[in-house]
């Protein structure tokens, strides 16, 4: 195969499958990110949002089975050598993680820590290393840089953490960061702080970011493009403005009607009935069929695959929601993003 | 009418001592704090992380001791923790917490967790205890053949539900809620939050519910509290507090909400972190982040009052907005 073939995209996921001790939780994912992009992943707890992107680099635990294709500009990822991995992981891509708190070493300051991830990233050592690190930690917005990099991380607040985990990944200089659930942890304003922050990031180094969240609030305001996850499938996947303003798929509408909504008159949710399937027992057709208010006969017996629509969007139902008509049905999205 | 439960000027004081001879710093997690709820009432009390709103929910029910003020339950003095008459109370007034797995026995089916409070309070005879058990379990949405599980056999949304179960089995005629649906899924939570208020609305009975959560407060509670660092900064109506915030910090915490399909461009994204409790600002707590702080903010604490009607807020700047127009 010429792997000098140089693709627009940079990083290309295809039939990503993964089991854990024989049960399949990732059921044959197709993904591309492009460079630059903001790439937004939404779905509920045990969908496989982070399994996919911890597939991706080899994050997982031995017993993890990883099939499939994943390839950073054209070269492959999947069963490469842990030292091809490593030369990936932190330098072309980056991840952070929802506990900050947990993923900083407690015993070691601050600055080593992102001093640590200049030295390998970048061979950087030193006062240059230093100068870098002060840099980073400016950068992310952490106040009196200076006087606070020989703190250690409970000397932080869980937001501050959050920056500084962000800091350290920033230090490899990645054309990709994944942020996992990267707000959930933290309290509504200094949410705010960090997408805010993000969005800033991702602008001025013109790194791809892929947002893995189950908030959609958030995944709306730092992404352009989104994917929705149900039971280790993308079952949708378009624009912010088309899934928004006209979600297809009956789970991401089912998602959207079941979030109260903080503006105009109050009224009683809809939920999803039921639960998420467990994996083991997964349903033999579409997985969400047995929760789906347009389930037919034929929905319970084969799967519906991911298949690209006329606007662009991909979609993977057999019944899906008719397209919205602008200026006849109910407007699911303000004006002003619609422009 | 009088209110269901009622609080004055409550006070909570934690010592924090940093090693054993070391002089103890004090936290002031709740500072004089009033409110009452109502009969069939649902008062919100939203806030971040740190700003006391489970030790008030705590000090509600007299799980925590007071250090200054009172809590009156259907205009009796709360009694003290521990005495035959305020177990007698818990009958009345229970508390849901946000982990279900922690709140439950994992070596004691759900039917048995359920039933528990009707003998401990020797509701009913023991006969017909079965049978308000299954009725609890239909209420809450639990299959019958589910009343033989463990908790670990059950989901997180379901789990949830046999807390809510328990709590409801003595008839309470309180329900202080904390963080009850935060760690649930969102077409889950939705199932929770209508479950809780259908069942408010079939038995009548008074809810204080704690959240982080504006969205899910704004959808279950009448009025809504909002605390920052031990104090309440503002309340209303739900309708009014989150469609015209008052408050900097309400404002500021409305705005920062995310809201599906809206860019974050033109919303108050406040600066700097909630302040070290035990190291509270001087004057009015939340000057420091404030954007339209004033001198006045710095040196003097502001005093929650009526800044118009159904609204009480603790800010020197609406104070005087107010006055203004009045």
């Amino acid at each position: 195969m010429a792997m000098t073939v140089a693709t627009a995209n940079l990083v290309e996921l295809r039939n990503l499958k993964v089991a854990f001790d024989g049960v399949r939780v990732l059921h044959g994912i197709d993904l591309d990110v492009a460079r630059g992009e903001a790439l937004g992943l939404v779905g509920e707890s045990g969908c496989g949002k982070s399994v996919t992107w911890l597939a991706a680099l080899g994050l997982l635990p031995g017993k993890a089975s990883v099939t499939g294709s994943v390839r950073l500009e054209g070269r492959e990822l999947c069963g490469s050598p842990r030292s091809t991995l490593e030369q990936v992981r932190g330098g072309r891509i980056a991840m952070i993680f929802q506990d900050p708190s947990s993923s900083l070493n407690p015993v070691l300051s601050i600055g080593r820590q992102i001093t640590e991830a200049l030295a390998i990233h970048r061979g950087l050592r030193g006062e240059a290393a230093k100068t870098e690190a002060l840099r980073l930690m400016d950068m992310v917005g952490i106040p009196d840089a200076r006087r606070r990099f020989d703190l250690y991380t409970h000397e932080f607040s869980g937001g501050q953490c959050q920056r500084l985990m962000i800091a350290m990944a920033l230090a490899g200089e990645p054309d990709l960061l994944i942020a996992d659930e990267p707000t959930t942890a933290l309290d509504a304003t200094i949410q705010a702080q960090i997408l805010d922050l993000l969005i800033r990031l991702q602008a001025e180094t013109g790194m791809a970011l892929v947002f893995i969240s189950h908030d959609l609030g958030a995944v709306s305001q730092v992404c352009e493009r989104v994917c929705v996850m149900y039971a280790g499938r993308i079952v949708e996947e378009g624009s912010v403005a088309q899934l928004f303003s006209s979600p297809r798929h009956p789970y991401t509408r089912g998602l959207f009607d079941a979030i109260p909504r903080i503006e105009g008159p109050r009224k009683r949710l809809i939920p999803i009935p039921g639960t998420v399937p467990n994996p083991k027992t997964l349903p033999k057709g579409c997985a969400f069929a047995p929760r789906c208010s347009r389930t037919t006969a034929f929905c319970e017996t084969s799967p519906p695959s991911l298949l690209p629509q006329k606007d662009g969007r991909k979609l993977a139902c057999a019944h899906p929601i008719e397209l919205a008509v602008a200026g006849k049905t109910e407007r699911r999205v303000p004006e002003d993003l619609l422009q | 009418m009088t209110p269901l439960i009622e609080a004055k000027g409550l006070v909570r004081i934690y010592a924090l001592r940093h090693g054993p001879f070391s002089r103890p710093s004090f936290v002031r997690a709740v500072e004089d704090i009033s409110l009452s709820v109502f009969p069939g009432e649902t008062l919100g009390i939203v806030g971040e992380s740190g700003s006391g709103k489970s030790t008030l929910g705590r000090m509600l029910l007299g799980i925590d001791p007071t250090q200054g003020g009172e809590v009156r339950f259907e205009g009796q003095p709360m009694p003290r923790l521990g005495t035959p008459e305020w177990r007698a109370l818990r009958a009345k007034m229970q508390l849901v917490y946000q982990d279900p797995l922690a709140a439950l026995d994992r070596r004691q089916t759900i039917a048995t967790q359920i039933g528990e409070p009707l003998d401990i309070h020797r509701i009913g005879p023991r006969a017909s205890r079965a049978g308000r058990v299954e009725e609890l379990m239909a209420a809450v949405g639990l299959r019958p053949d589910q009343a033989g599980s463990y908790p670990h056999e059950l989901s997180g949304g379901q789990r949830q539900r046999t807390v809510i179960a328990r709590a409801l089995a003595a008839r309470p005629k309180l329900l202080v809620c904390d963080e009850p649906v935060s760690a649930l899924d969102v077409s889950i939570q939705a199932q929770v939050v209508n479950m809780l208020s259908d069942l408010q609305e079939d038995n009548g009975i008074a809810m204080i519910f704690i959240s982080h959560d504006l969205k899910v407060v704004r959808n279950l509670a009448d009025r809504v509290a909002v605390m920052y660092l031990g104090r309440i900064v503002e309340e209303a109506s739900s309708d009014v507090i989150f469609q015209s915030p008052r408050h900097p910090y309400t404002k500021a915490l409305v705005s920062s909400m995310p809201i599906p399909g809206k860019k974050l461009e033109g919303r108050v994204i406040l600066q700097g972190e909630p302040p070290n409790p035990a190291a509270r600002p001087s004057g009015c707590a939340f000057h420091p982040r404030c954007p339209v702080a004033r001198d006045i903010c710095r040196t003097s604490t502001p005093e929650l009052r009526q800044v118009e009607k159904g609204r009480t807020a603790a800010c020197h700047v609406v104070a005087d907005n107010a006055a203004i127009a009045a």
